[in-house]
């Protein structure tokens, strides 16, 4: 065990883990943020998607001992309000079936939105594979991450 | 939304009538009042009633007009909680801006069926539903008439607005719930025409999406509390083994690690409900204080398993049986194909039979024979099997994803010996189910721990856990034959279907009812490997297996695919053979005509690679056509039509999301998934080894239609995912002139050097 301190969603806090503990369950178990979800536990579902330094990665693959002193950012601290422009897009075209990937989701998209505000069709598709919807919302996905591109605050 | 229900405890709570139902909600989830507590912001703070008045057991009315309405059954990603209520709501007539819903606990005195599957939520509570609306709405207008000393036939209501006709006296539903809950309950109400509907039929957005969109804690695996331990499994490595001996002392030691033990969740004189279905009773069990620590605890953990004599032996009875030498009674896929193949339809029962189907084959100018294979698939919800338990010595207390309350309540009766009624079973929104959480066991599993430890518990899988753990959509086998005249007519049909351990065949769905002569067989295979019902049972492969079938019929007589089961089901209609056909000739063929009209078939674009199927299950019926290309072996699909017909559609864009959605888990499935076994051990076990449907492999726009008939609502869940397989099969073979019959079909598609047609 031994104490790190990370920055969580604007956040500085204390944790003591084992340093090979994945920040997935840093969040989860330690810090009960449980918007990050676990699917696999192998990079290969993208239920975990965070940013790290603004970036989308896969907090199962990332120890609590790599993640400190890093910018991380969770569905949690997307926005204030939940009214990201990829939240509001989710919302409007009713996205979710069981809903339980759709953080994920929303974290690979904002990441891509961030960097390419107007991907294409296979940028989209390229950016997104990564995350898997059991229910198939894909091509709402892809709907709802088109609207957001137009988004004026995107 | 949910939220506003915070602080429920803090103030005065129901005040409760007889109730239509039969019986009352009283108390309130305590878990739900836990979380919502932490959400509940200022701003809904304020539109809470300081009254809530209970009309029914599915819904309460609060005195500032605010509507809690309750959604009997599990939510597993079908959308029933926006739903459910939505009809609630239409009878009531109320504004659906006001109404709050709440995932109702179990309580099958008020709710009948709380359960998720065979897709009958809305179509089994649509009565019910309206009635509790119809019902509380009733009484309100009684007690405004009994206020006014007016009658009722003079008053009318919209948006929760009573008005009076005759003068310009108005009352809303907040100011007189108190006065309504005194009425006596209606024994007949009068339910609306669909030409009133204003809230059926129109979309309304999932109730829970906000929460979804912004990480809120709503599934079981979120689930956290003061105490509380992690469990994890430690399962057999293979079918047909058990549990021996381990080596605990090292593990007990590791950091955070607090009991390593066994469990035997289904000991051999308990008796089981049909959903206690588990193929490995007895488990290791690793508990901890974190997720983590308990994973790792798993990997460093010495357990020897040993032979099962008793579970391997029917299969080391079929391996001779099948002429193989050194029968182990591990399974192997190669086994199951040879045993399908061989010995399987040694076995066949006749199900169904109508003229002279052997006669007509003997006489045949032409017989054709095609047989279609399906591999066991795992269900991969994407929030793995895991419960919450607190058991102390009287009282049971279980929250988490279920799509079967009322057998796991009995089980846990059973098998803690704690009384019903102290067992509590709370619902939470699931990861999906598409079956899986039909099968309680990992409830069971959770209750027996926490009453081993006497402490909380949540149970969790590894995704390696859940994909090993069986349950699985069983391997399925179906030959078909159809017999043509020297005319080319068809003039015999014949399906011999099985499969381990169960046999996909309806005997009575079409084409039965629409050719002369008509035989079906049955047979089934013992196996150790455990299975379940796996969105839309045996239809989810059959479909696809008899439209593909049917397609290379249509070609070989020179028929167009679409009017070819046109005039096979106006023979159904018109002059059907049999009597226990159990479909609807003139839905199937108006499905037909309407993906014919929609997806521009006639117009006969010849480039196009595509493919058509219609199925009928779980009461509704589908067609589909599939346009696909093929781009480095791969297949790139470009588009589906759907057409739709499962009567009155309640919330118009939700269904399309449930029929894009069964559509591309049908298409994902058929391409690309399979759990195979060697020596009894699957061979996959997360996503790198099993495949899913993707992003990029998720067809590039389906295009939704729904019949508008009038019918009272059928089943939606399941029926798109059948007939996407045929018509796959079907634009795969347009596409590479080669037919596919082994699912998944990329493993052919792999071994073959497709060529493109245009």
């Amino acid at each position: 065990m031994a104490t790190f301190n990370i920055t969580i969603n604007g956040k500085k806090q204390a944790v003591d883990a084992d340093p090979s503990t994945p920040l997935l369950w840093v969040l989860r178990d330690h810090l009960k943020l449980v918007g990050t979800k676990y699917g696999c536990g192998i990079a290969q579902c993208g239920a975990c998607t965070v940013h790290f330094n603004g970036s989308a990665v896969r907090s199962c693959q990332l120890p609590i001992s790599s993640a400190a002193d890093n910018e991380i950012t969770t569905i949690e601290g997307l926005s204030e309000n939940g009214d990201h422009p990829v939240q509001q897009a989710w919302l409007e075209i009713d996205v979710p079936q069981c809903g339980y990937c759709q953080a994920g989701q929303i974290m690979s998209a904002s990441a891509l939105l961030k960097r390419n505000p107007n991907p294409s069709d296979s940028e989209i598709e390229n950016a997104m594979n990564g995350n898997i919807c059991r229910c198939g919302t894909y091509t709402r996905i892809k709907t709802a991450i088109k609207k957001a591109s137009n988004s004026e605050i995107a | 939304m949910s939220k506003v229900k915070t602080g429920i405890g803090r103030r005065s709570f129901i005040k409760s009538v007889s109730v239509a139902g039969g019986g009352l909600i009283i108390g309130f989830n305590w878990l739900a009042c836990k979380r919502t507590t932490e959400e509940g912001s200022e701003e809904m703070a304020m539109q809470m009633p300081d009254e809530w008045f209970e009309l029914n057991g599915y819904l309460k009315i609060g005195d500032n007009g605010i509507v809690t309405i309750y959604s009997p059954n599990p939510e597993i990603g079908q959308n029933v909680k926006t739903s459910m209520p939505m009809i609630v709501a239409e009878e009531l007539d109320v504004d659906w801006n006001n109404v709050i819903v709440e995932q109702a606990p179990l309580n099958t005195d008020v709710f009948t069926r709380q359960l998720a599957g065979g897709s009958q939520s809305i179509r089994q509570g649509w009565e019910s539903l309206r009635t509790a609306g119809a019902t509380a709405r009733q009484m309100l207008l009684t007690a405004a008439a009994n206020q006014w000393e007016v009658p009722v036939s003079e008053l009318s209501v919209e948006n929760g607005i009573i008005t009076h006709s005759g003068s310009d006296k108005s009352i809303g539903y907040g100011e007189i719930a108190k006065a309504a809950a005194q009425v006596e309950v209606p024994e007949e109400v009068e339910l609306k025409d669909n030409d009133n509907f204003k809230i059926i039929g129109t979309s309304r957005k999932n109730v829970d999406a906000k929460k979804i969109v912004t990480g809120k804690p709503l599934y079981g695996l979120d689930t956290y509390r003061d105490g509380m331990l992690i469990a994890m499994i430690v399962q057999p490595p293979a079918f047909g083994m058990e549990f021996k001996s381990m080596d605990a002392e090292k593990v007990k030691e590791m950091s955070g690690i607090t009991d390593v033990f066994t469990i035997d969740t289904y000991p051999e004189d308990m008796e089981k409900e049909w959903s206690d279905v588990a193929a490995f009773s007895k488990l290791v069990v690793v508990v901890g204080e974190s997720t983590w620590q308990v994973m790792q605890a798993k990997k460093a953990l010495d357990v020897e398993w040993e032979l099962n004599p008793k579970l391997t032996e029917q299969i080391q009875i079929l391996e001779k049986s099948a002429g193989m030498d050194g029968a182990s009674g591990l399974e192997s896929s190669d086994l199951h194909a040879s045993l399908m193949a061989n010995v399987g339809t040694k076995k066949s029962e006749i199900v169904r039979k109508d003229g002279e189907p052997e006669k007509a084959f003997e006489n045949a100018a032409r017989v054709i024979e095609r047989s279609y294979t399906c591999p066991f698939l795992a269900h991969n919800c994407l929030e793995p099997m895991n419960f919450f338990a607190d058991v102390t010595e009287d009282k049971a207390e279980l929250y988490g994803p279920i799509q079967t309350p009322e057998y796991a309540e009995k089980s846990v009766n059973r098998r803690l010996g704690i009384n019903l009624e102290n067992i509590d079973i709370q619902m939470t929104r699931m990861g999906g189910g598409f079956g899986r959480r039909l099968y309680g066991h990992f409830l069971v599993e959770a209750a027996v721990i926490s009453q081993k430890l006497g402490k909380p518990v949540k149970l969790v899988y590894s995704r390696e856990d859940d994909m090993t753990n069986g349950v699985y959509r069983p391997a399925y086998h179906v030959t078909y034959r159809a017999a043509l005249d020297g005319n080319n007519k068809l003039t015999a049909f014949h399906v011999n279907a099985g499969g381990i351990p169960e046999s996909p065949l309806f005997a009575n769905r079409f084409p039965a009812g629409a050719i002369e002569n008509y035989l079906a067989e049955s047979w089934m295979l013992e196996t150790n490997i455990s299975v379940g019902a796996w969105r839309a049972p045996r239809s989810n492969f059959i479909a696809g297996a008899e439209q593909s079938f049917l397609d290379e019929l249509a070609e070989e007589m020179g028929q167009d695919p679409i009017q070819f089961r046109l005039d096979m089901l106006k023979r159904a209609e018109s002059d059907p053979v049999g009597e226990d056909n159990d479909y609807d000739a003139a839905r199937y063929a108006g499905v037909l005509k309407m993906v014919r009209d929609k997806s521009g078939w006639e117009n006969g674009n010849t480039n196009l690679n595509r493919g058509v199927a219609a199925y009928y299950c779980h009461n509704s019926y589908v067609a589909q056509v599939l346009d696909l290309t093929i781009k480095n072996n791969e297949p790139a699909i470009d588009k589906v039509t759907c057409a739709v017909d499962c009567g009155i559609v309640v919330n118009p864009d939700a269904a399309k999301n449930m029929v894009e959605g069964g559509t591309i888990d049908g298409i994902g499935h058929a391409l690309y998934s399979e759990i195979t076994f060697e020596e009894g051990k699957p061979q996959q076990n997360n996503f790198d080894d099993y495949r899913l449907i993707r992003h990029k492999e998720a067809p590039k726009s389906i295009d939704v239609h729904f019949g508008n008939n009038g019918i009272d609502p059928t089943g939606l869940g399941e029926p798109p995912l059948p007939p996407i397989q045929g018509a796959l099969a079907n634009a795969l073979y347009k596409a590479t002139g080669k037919r596919f019959y082994k699912q998944p079909f990329i493993n052919e598609l792999k071994t073959q050097e497709t060529e493109l047609k245009t």
